[in-house]
Formats: structure tokens, sequence, C-alpha cells
């Protein structure tokens, strides 16, 4: 049993209405805990006086640099005592999920079981950059509850200017849109860069995420520094027994008007029977005896909407892979960043494949934390000193699939230009 | 062994990196991995995959309160252990997903959750969880908090979240600072501060690294300056765009204002690149009062955009793909929301933001 609670008015009425209330749980951890009595204390206060009371500091575990987030209190008493002393210390431990984020039950409860004894027993499933968080520690137990969790296989999360914990989608675990093996790919990428995850040392964060297809589940273009995104290269494959089936259940309104209509390069057609051609670069599949649908797959740009409508009936080709983009953030300093895309498609098949993309994110990394500025992110350090000096920085050829548009201005010097055809010429003539 | 012992012979790390998610996952799933043919919805909250070996799975998924006791995962590992072979996932939006390969199953799964207080939902065209920060629970620098506006909003979209009744999916965000870790969705609730840091200039040369603050700031308002003899550093009132960039890096500065820090509503962001490329959102609504524990006049914004989006937006239409279509004057005009002149941007590449072309809607 636990001391008495205290009031708590506001958060009370967070415990009314049908959706879970994590009021009600805290307050169940309360009835064993005078810690989280305090915890709930110190929020009530919150949510009174509309102020925040945790400061940071330094909490870290042996060995590591980072993955503990260290709260202090700063609601104190005319003393300098604090107000809930038995939650004047309420730190979190960032704990790196499998990816996908699967879990055994069993796992699960051994989690909790150390939670329960070294912590407030609140975790969160999970926090926005994908880390389990273990939610309310003494500077006294992060070592314990750490040395408990670690030795089940879990590893500590990035904080700071470092390597972040990532994220992945479902994909190929349980999802026929998925383009490559994303749990393969996030485990070898984050598992090459422990050092830069626990040993905070880069100008600021940087972070990957791991999308199976263009509909980027992970958000991975704008929220991350590097975001491998599944797509593919050859046609759109089609089944004409789920195609039919499609539109039997949907009618003509809803093919014109939900899947033509809305193909965003006017890659897709419909057609009359007789008319339709598949071959070379076109798909086509029927969806009656009178009507069926053409695809002309140079035209496609990928975006997944017609596949998103008819899933099964339409689907991803069979050279799949991923696209890269770099540079993706929030606002602070220079305003919302979406990624740049500076690989337009890699193989991700294989280990040797996954190496490749390895080496790239090496590339990547080193280049950014020789040249951005304290507290400057990927993005805006491209921003800063301009696309072309970054990818001759890590070594990678333009591409017109980097742009949406040439320049619009003449500012620019073009002294170089009779060089810089002959060598992409030459190049393209030893490629060739 | 004592403490001191215990520090004397620490424990070096186990730097095991990410775990093996093929050694957490529901053996169904392991067994078809990557061939997966198509999937389909049967009703709200239920999804079946089927596999190209003929295999099928259902997913039930259930919303969850995201900051969890130990007593509430329990519970839900407990109808795991009954129902899914004791194997649970969670989405990026702190949903989780039970795996069964046994359609007679699901009923009763749906049934068990429902009964404990888990809503069944989040697929499809539904308002699924909000994704969000950590607000005063955690956070060092937040000015509202994440979990409670959270937990207001699902309570007043929970038939939204057990339905799929939108036009299409709608992601929503909700950040406790202009920092906005919640991320681009179709509508987001951030802080938007309105009044300049009040700097405390006898902590700032003790606490702050001067020119690490001056460097953060976005609109060049920082400079160093000796205040009542110390060294400190004073804000250009007239520049500063109150974002509360120089917090974080100096306390001293604070920016958070139990009256003046006020919420913005943003609409129109997404991350996917079905049909037009990914977006980011838009302010739509500013000056709402950060007003807990239930943030009334924020959800009566999020709640008319939202009934709005319902009854004129198109099947497969997002919140941008909405706008696109109706453009930004009837947005205003239906949603019953004020355009002011704060809404029309004058920040770097703001032209992009202008109407260049003589395209109006009448």
């Amino acid at each position: 049993m636990a001391k008495k609670m205290h009031e708590t008015p506001h958060l009370d009425q967070l415990e009314n209405g049908p959706w879970p209330s994590f009021v009600t749980g805290l307050k169940r951890l309360a009835k064993d805990k005078d810690y989280v009595v305090d915890v709930l204390g110190q929020l009530e206060t919150s949510y009174k006086t509309r102020k925040g009371y945790w400061k940071g500091g330094t909490v870290s575990v042996f060995g590591y640099g980072g993955g503990v987030i260290p709260r202090f209190t700063e609601l104190k008493d005319a003393e300098g005592k604090p107000v809930y002393g038995d939650a004047a210390e309420f730190h979190t431990l960032r704990v790196m999920p499998p990816p996908g984020m699967h879990y055994s039950t069993d796992i699960l409860r051994k989690l909790c079981d150390i939670w329960e004894r070294h912590g407030s027993g609140l975790i969160a499933l999970h926090g926005q950059s994908g880390d389990i968080m273990f939610q309310g520690c003494t500077t006294e137990n992060v070592q314990k509850a750490w040395d408990e969790i670690n030795v089940l296989g879990f590893d500590l999360g990035g904080a700071g200017p470092a390597v972040r914990t990532s994220m992945s989608c479902v994909g190929a675990a349980r999802c026929e849109q998925s383009c490559y093996n994303e749990a393969a790919a996030h485990r070898v990428v984050i598992n090459s860069f422990l050092d830069e995850i626990h040993r905070p040392a880069l100008p600021y964060k940087f972070k990957f995420k791991f999308s199976g297809c263009p509909n980027d589940c992970m958000n991975s273009i704008q929220r991350s520094d590097m975001a491998v995104i599944g797509t593919w290269r050859d046609n759109i494959q089609t089944d004409e027994e789920l195609a039919r089936a499609w539109f039997t259940k949907h009618g003509m309104n809803e093919l014109v008007n939900d899947v033509v209509a809305r193909c965003p390069t006017k890659a897709i057609q419909l057609k009359e029977a007789k008319d339709l051609k598949a071959g070379g670069t076109v798909s086509a599949v029927r969806l009656s005896d009178g009507h069926g649908l053409e695809i002309d797959n140079r035209d496609c740009v990928r975006c997944m909407h017609c596949i998103n409508v008819m899933t099964g009936a339409l689907a991803p080709g069979n050279d799949r892979g991923a696209s890269i983009l770099v540079g993706g953030k929030r606002t602070l300093k220079i305003g919302d960043l979406m990624g740049t895309l500076i690989v337009p498609f890699m193989k991700l098949d294989s280990d040797e494949d996954r190496e490749k993309l390895v080496d790239l994110a090496q590339r990547i990394i080193d280049f950014f934390a020789d040249n951005a500025l304290e507290h400057e992110r990927t993005g805006e350090m491209i921003e800063r000193i301009g696309l072309v000096s970054f990818l001759e920085g890590i070594g990678i050829d333009i591409d017109p699939n980097m742009v949406s548009q040439p320049r619009t201005n003449p500012y620019v010097r073009v002294d170089g230009w009779d060089d810089e055809v002959a060598r992409i010429n030459a190049k393209a003539e030893q490629a060739a | 062994m004592s403490q001191t012992q215990a520090a004397a012979t620490p424990r070096r790390p186990i730097e095991c990196g990410v775990p093996d998610a093929m050694d957490y996952m529901h053996p169904a799933l392991v067994n078809n991995f990557g061939n997966w043919q198509r999937h389909d919805r049967p009703r709200p909250g239920v999804l079946r995959h089927v596999s190209r070996s003929g295999d099928q799975v259902w997913t039930v998924r259930a919303g969850t309160q995201r900051q969890m006791d130990v007593h509430t995962i329990r519970k839900l590992c407990d109808i795991a252990d009954q129902y899914a072979e004791g194997h649970v996932r969670f989405t990026i939006r702190s949903n989780i997903e039970f795996i069964v390969a046994d359609e007679k199953k699901v009923t009763p799964l749906i049934e068990t959750l429902e009964k404990s207080g888990f809503p069944v939902g989040g697929t499809g065209n539904s308002v699924s969880m909000v994704a969000h920060t950590q607000g005063w629970l955690h956070c060092d620098i937040p000015a509202t908090d994440a979990s409670g506006v959270v937990k207001s909003m699902m309570d007043q979209l929970y038939e939204e979240f057990k339905n799929e009744e939108m036009p299409n999916r709608v992601r929503l965000s909700t950040s406790c600072c202009e920092i906005n870790c919640g991320g681009q969705a179709d509508i987001a609730v951030i802080i938007q501060h309105t009044k300049p840091p009040l700097i405390n200039h006898d902590l700032v040369a003790n606490v702050c690294e001067r020119p690490a603050v001056v460097a953060r700031c976005p609109v060049a308002a920082i400079r160093p300056a000796l205040v009542n003899g110390k060294p400190s550093l004073e804000v250009d009132e007239k520049k500063c765009v109150c974002c509360g960039a120089c917090y974080p890096p100096c306390p001293p500065m604070q920016i958070n204002d139990p009256e003046n820090s006020k919420i913005a509503i943003w609409v129109g962001g997404k991350n996917s690149n079905a049909r037009i490329k990914p977006t980011f959102m838009k302010m739509v609504a500013a000056g709402l009062p950060n007003n807990p524990p239930r943030w009334p006049e924020v959800n009566e914004v999020v709640g008319r955009i939202l009934r709005t989006y319902k009854t004129d937006a198109r099947p497969w239409e997002r919140m941008a793909d909405w706008v696109e279509r109706i453009g930004w004057p009837r947005f205003f005009e239906k949603t019953g929301l004020t355009f002011t002149k704060y809404l029309i941007d004058d920040w770097r590449g703001a032209r992009a933001n202008l109407n260049a072309s003589t395209h109006v809607r009448f």
C-alpha cells in the first residue's frame, strides 16, 4: 500500500469518456507506489498552473553516453525542497524495439516485471522515434533496470546529437505491398551504427526510417534524415480474377472516379476490352467482358493509389527495391523539410545489397559529422551548401529524378558546362 | 553485492542493438514472411491477409492510451495468450494488433477487448489514434500536456475510430511545443507561443552557452548583451517570432506562458506518396486557449473540420486532396474558420505559397 493520494480534480476528469485513460493507469500504479502518488501530484499541479516542471540533467548507464532522458523536478517549496519529494527524479530509459514492433507476451511480461521492480511501472509503447519508453526512474535505479533489460537482449536507443532509434513498418511480415525486407534492412543499418547511437558525437540527431512502399506508413520522408522507401522498377502486376471481382463489387463510377481519374500522371486508362493491349512497358487487365485497364508503366510514378484501391488486382512489380531520400525534419530551425530523393532505386534483396545501403549511410553520416554546424540537421546542411556539394561529398552522381524541375533562375556560373557534358558523356560511354 | 562493490565492478553493456523481429513475431507471420498476396477488411478494426501459400490471418486492431501501466500491458498480454498464441505488435500510432490464424477467434477476441475497455478500430477510413508527444508528464520544455489532449480528443472521436466512415484515412497529431515532435498530419494540434521569451538575466551567464543560443534563433533576434552588469542575452522583440527555439538551450529564456501560449490547428499534411506528392500541413487557426483538462475549444475546431471533411470530401480524398479540389476560400467558408493575415506566409520560400495565377474558384 502506498501513501495517501493527492487530490487530483483536473486529472480525474480525464478518467471520464470511453477512450482508455492513462490517468486511470497511473492511479492503479499509485496504489502500490509512493513514487507514482507524487508523479500524479506534480502532473495535477501542471494541469492547474499550465506549466511544466521537469528539467534535464546528466544521468547515464555505465559504458554509454546516451539513451537515458534525465528529469529532475523544478517544483520546489520556499526552502528549495521538492514539493513532491518521492517523484523528484523521473528519468526515462529509451529502449530499441524489434523491427515492426513485434512482441511475445513472454518478453512483454518480463519487461513489465523489471519496470515494476525498478521504475514507476509506466511504459509508453512507443515514443515518437520508435523507442519503448520506460518512463519514470530514480537515478539510483537506472543502472539496475538497465542491467536487467539488457540481458534480455534489448539495447538502449539514441538521445541527443546521435544516431537515433529507428522504426520500420510491418512490411514483409504481413503486407503484400512490401518491396524489400524492411526488418533486415532496419536491423543491419542500425546495428552498424551502435557506437554513434550510444556515444553521442554528431553535430545533431540523425534518424533512419524504413517504409516498405511509397505509402510510407513510417512517415519516413518527413521524419527521418535518411528514408528508405520501398518501390519497384518493372511493370505493375495484374490479376484478372481479382480485378473482375473488384469491378463486379464496385462498378464503373468507382472505377472511373476513384481509380482512373486519381492517377497523378494519367498513366492509367480505361479501355474497351477489344482495344486492350499488354506488353512492353504496358500492364493491362480485363475487368469485365467489355472493359479493362491499361497502365503505361513508363508514366507511372509508383504512387500506390491504384494499388491501394484495387489491392490484389493490381500489385507492385517483381523487380523490387527502395528509393533513398535524405534530409527530412520538422520545424526548428529553418522550417519543415521533406526528404530529397538521392537514390532513385537500389536493390535490397541480399546481404550484399544491404551492405551497400550501410555503406551509403556511412558516407552520409561521415559527411554530416564533418560538415554540419552544431545543431544543424542533414536537411539544413544540404539547404546551406546545396544538393550538388552534398552529392559530390558522398560520391553520388546527379540524376534528373532528384529535382521536380530544373532551376528557374539564371544565378549560376556555367563556365564549366562543356567540361561537364564531356565528363558525363565519357562516363556514359564507359558504362555502356 | 554491496553498493560499493557494484560500483567497483560495473557491468559493461552488451551492445546488442536492435533485436531480431523473428524471435518475437507471430508464427503465422514468420511462415508467410514476404509471401502475402492481398488483404481486405471484413469489418472495421479487422484486417484479413491472404498468403500465396493459402494461409490466412486476421488482425484485430485496438486503441490504447500509449502511456500504459504494467497492469494494462499484462491485461493485453492475457488477451493475447488466450486468443493470439501469445504474440502482439504495435502500430506507429500506438494501436495494438492481435494476429489470429483461426477466423472463429475473431469475434470473441473483439468482445473481450471491448469488454476490457480497448476500442477495436483504427483501420481503413477511420480516424486513428493521435500521434503525440510527452507533455507535462515528462518533457522538459512543454507548454501543454500531450496524453491529456489526446485523451480528450479520442473520447470525442471514439465512434470515428471504431468505424470507417471518413472519405479516406485520417491521421492526427499533437505537439506540446513548436518543435512539433508529433509530426505532419491531416490535422495537427500544436502550441503557438504569442509572446517573446521572458529572460531571467541573473541566470543566463551561468546556465546558457550564449553563442549557441544566438545561433539557434531562426530570425537572428537574439544578441549578447550586458544586463545589470551581467553577461546575458537580449531579444529584439520586433523580430522575434516567438518560436521558442532559444528555450531548450537556455531555460532562463522562458517561452512557456500559461496565458499567452495558445494553440494552433494545422491541416493537410500527409506523408504518403499516393496521388499528390507528400504535403506539409498548413496553419488554419490559432489563438485557441490552452485549456486543460479537456481543451474544449481545440476539440470544437478539430470536430468542425472533421465533420466538414466527412460530408464534403469525395472517396479517397485525404484532407490535402480535398482542399486541393475545393480551394482554400471554400475550406474557410465551409469550416467557418477565419482566414487572417497571419496565415499568409512570409517565411523563406513564401512566394511558392502565394497564388501566381488567375486560378480562382467563384
